[in-house]
């Protein structure tokens, strides 16, 4: 498989009046082309820093993002935009990415027109693209309001493969959408990318989507990654604590099961002046002295697993 | 739960527009018994807040509510503004999906935890204070004296949930109306609320309606389920009945698409269509349009309620078959 995607050492610093926010912190993954990398973590883990550092729509402050072998950051603005055209981006609600003064065609067009398709062979185009997701020429000249909100988010995909990129950020794309109508949309990403081949860069806070999505997953606490590896291993043996509390968190729909429901303790603390130690240490349950003491790097465990912590859990003592 | 401290006939809520009516509510009919966790639950648009807002006369104008609610006995439609008032927060209290709305960022936690207290209460000022730690206690909130003196934005999602629910229990309401309070926060604060609420309940005998969309909270958190679907419920039993063998095609349906912990990658069963247009809701049972099953007779007569087994109640003229609804859920 070719590697599509390269993240090195990729952070992003906010300096703000109360003292200093690692959003993202020296994250390093890679993404194969055709393949789906879940990043998954609590509000303020830094997830949607990421995409955007990665698309540079926040410029990072150190690390290196490079894509099918171009490094980014060493190439100029003009050449960048010019690249960007194989990434794309679809967010969380479709209600607000949506302008909704425009037109179907006019949203699904937009990124047609910067490449110089105009007239007719524009709206064929259009229509093309939106047949791939499922909706009719009919749609056309309509206005987002008129459309359900999975619907909306069929547009946003849409307008996302019109120029037919090779990655697609997905930051929640299903978040804002009813069960019924997730399922529908997870299925059309799962059938575009089968068809086309694209690789995903998938966001999300529910680990029931990303297994069903994914083939590696990375979790983020505070900026940092904590556990990388194939979704397979993860979600069947979690070795950082951390891991291990978010999968106890999610209520399952089996009744027989909800005394498994484990809650950790404790909130995500603030990012802001991080003590010097592993990030997770005040809330977690095996913390020892040297968890504060010092922070622990991302080590490999096994050939397809990577986690930061001086005392994850081995086979034995997950059971 | 020989009592029922709410109890919903035929419930109507209509909110008329420029030309089209909307039904949001459309023959409601709903028990919680004393002591007991209801979980009602549907997609968005399936008039389930709005059913928790007419529970005590808060359906916003124009809406119009007619049928009967009955509160611990007490009728809420059509009672008078100083009868609902006393029934509001001291007979049942309700929370919200975001409390950081449902808070005014003007005053301090304490300011506004005190404030209920001592008009249902009656307590004097010390003494409302003293009431509000011990709420706070019984939440959980760590340092209840700090929390008091703090404003809304100095504290998270989660602990201003905290927050809400002890503001409701702390005048000791019959009934907790709680809509959707888990689905703005991160999981393994939900996790939280799910063991507090589960806690409160069994520990106070607190009976909760608790409105969500998400199937797994209800089947950790609820002894029964009601599945709301166009304004109107379509099944109803125990969690393990409704859940284990729906009768119900929606319901099964609806549990297909969830995406299950160990259930692995692959397509997921989605439901074909979308949610009906309240404004001109189908003829028959309004599921017939989406559900496979459906035969002419779905199309021309609503089905009524009936009994599956027990007090499992589904409202389908083509159940499905025990076993095979088992399945279907997997």
């Amino acid at each position: 498989m070719e590697t599509l995607l390269q993240v090195r050492g990729l952070s992003k610093r906010y300096r703000t009046r109360h003292g200093l926010v690692r959003a993202v912190d020296e994250v390093s993954f890679e993404l194969e082309a055709g393949r789906t990398l879940a990043v998954v973590g609590e509000s303020g883990c830094g997830k949607s820093t990421l995409a955007l550092a990665l698309l540079r729509l926040v410029t990072p402050d150190a690390g290196s993002v490079v894509f099918e072998g171009v490094d980014f950051g060493a190439i100029g603005e003009a050449r960048r935009h010019r690249m960007r055209r194989h990434l794309s981006v679809v967010f969380q609600n479709p209600y607000s990415s949506l302008n909704p003064k425009m037109r179907v065609r006019d949203i699904v067009g937009e990124p047609l027109r910067t490449v110089g398709l105009r007239g007719p062979a524009l709206y064929e185009k259009v229509a093309e693209h939106l047949a791939e997701v499922g909706l009719g020429r009919e749609y056309l000249k309509r206005y987002p309001h008129e459309f359900s909100g999975g619907q909306r988010q069929r547009i946003a995909i849409a307008r996302a493969i019109a120029l037919e990129p090779r990655l697609l950020i997905l930051d929640e794309p299903t978040a804002a959408l009813d069960v019924s109508v997730q399922a529908q949309v997870l299925n059309l990403l799962r059938d575009l990318q089968r068809r086309k081949g694209l690789g995903y860069l998938f966001i999300s806070h529910n680990l029931a989507v990303v297994e069903s999505m994914a083939d590696e997953v990375l979790v983020m606490y505070l900026g940092r990654a904590v556990e990388i590896g194939t979704v397979r291993e993860i979600f069947r043996a979690p070795l950082h604590p951390y891991t291990r509390a978010l999968l106890d968190s999610v209520p399952s729909t089996d009744p027989a099961l909800r005394d498994r429901l484990r809650p950790l303790s404790g909130e995500v603390p603030s990012p802001l002046n991080l003590p010097p130690g592993c990030a997770f240490a005040p809330r977690c349950p095996y913390a020892r002295d040297d968890c504060v003491a010092a922070r622990p790097a991302l080590e490999a465990r096994g050939s397809e697993r990577r986690v930061a912590c001086f005392h994850p859990f081995t086979e034995e003592t997950l059971q | 739960m020989n009592t029922a401290v709410l109890s919903v006939r035929g419930l109507r809520v209509e909110f008329p527009g420029l030309g089209y009516t909307v039904q949001a509510v459309r023959d409601c009919d709903l028990e919680v018994g004393a002591g007991e966790v209801l979980g009602l639950v549907g997609e968005s648009g399936c008039g389930k807040s709005v059913t928790a807002l007419a529970c005590l006369g808060l359906v916003p104008a124009p809406g119009h509510a007619s049928g009967s609610i009955k509160l611990c006995g007490h009728e809420v439609i059509g009672n008078t503004e100083r009868a609902l008032g006393e029934l509001r927060g001291g007979t049942a209290a309700m929370i919200f999906q975001n409390p950081n709305a449902a808070l005014n960022p003007f005053f301090t936690v304490g300011h506004q935890l005190t404030h209920p207290i001592r008009l249902h209460r009656g307590l004097r000022r010390a003494a409302a204070r003293a009431a509000a730690v011990e709420a706070l206690q019984a939440v959980r909130l760590s340092d209840p004296e700090l929390a008091l003196d703090r404003y809304p934005h100095q504290l998270s999602g989660g602990q201003l949930q905290r927050v809400m629910i002890a503001m409701a229990i702390a005048s000791r309401p019959r009934l907790l109306i709680a809509d959707e309070p888990t689905t703005a926060l991160d999981v393994t604060v939900q996790a939280q609320i799910i063991v507090l609420l589960r806690e409160l309940a069994a520990s106070t005998g607190l009976t909760v309606l608790f409105i969500t969309h998400d199937l797994g909270v209800v089947a950790t958190l609820c002894d029964r389920v009601a599945v709301m679907y166009a304004g109107t419920v379509v099944e109803q039993g125990p969690v393990g009945a409704v859940i284990g063998s729906p009768a119900h095609p929606y319901t099964g349906k609806l549990l297909g698409a969830v995406p299950k912990i160990g259930q692995g990658r692959g397509e997921l069963a989605s439901i074909p269509g979308q949610v009906p247009n309240l404004a001109a809701p189908p003829s028959g049972c309004a599921f017939h349009p989406r559900c496979e099953r459906a035969s002419s007779s779905c199309e021309q007569q609503r089905p009524a309620p009936h009994a599956v087994e027990g007090p499992h109640l589904a409202a389908c003229h083509h159940p499905l078959a025990p076993t095979a609804a088992a399945a279907g859920a997997r």
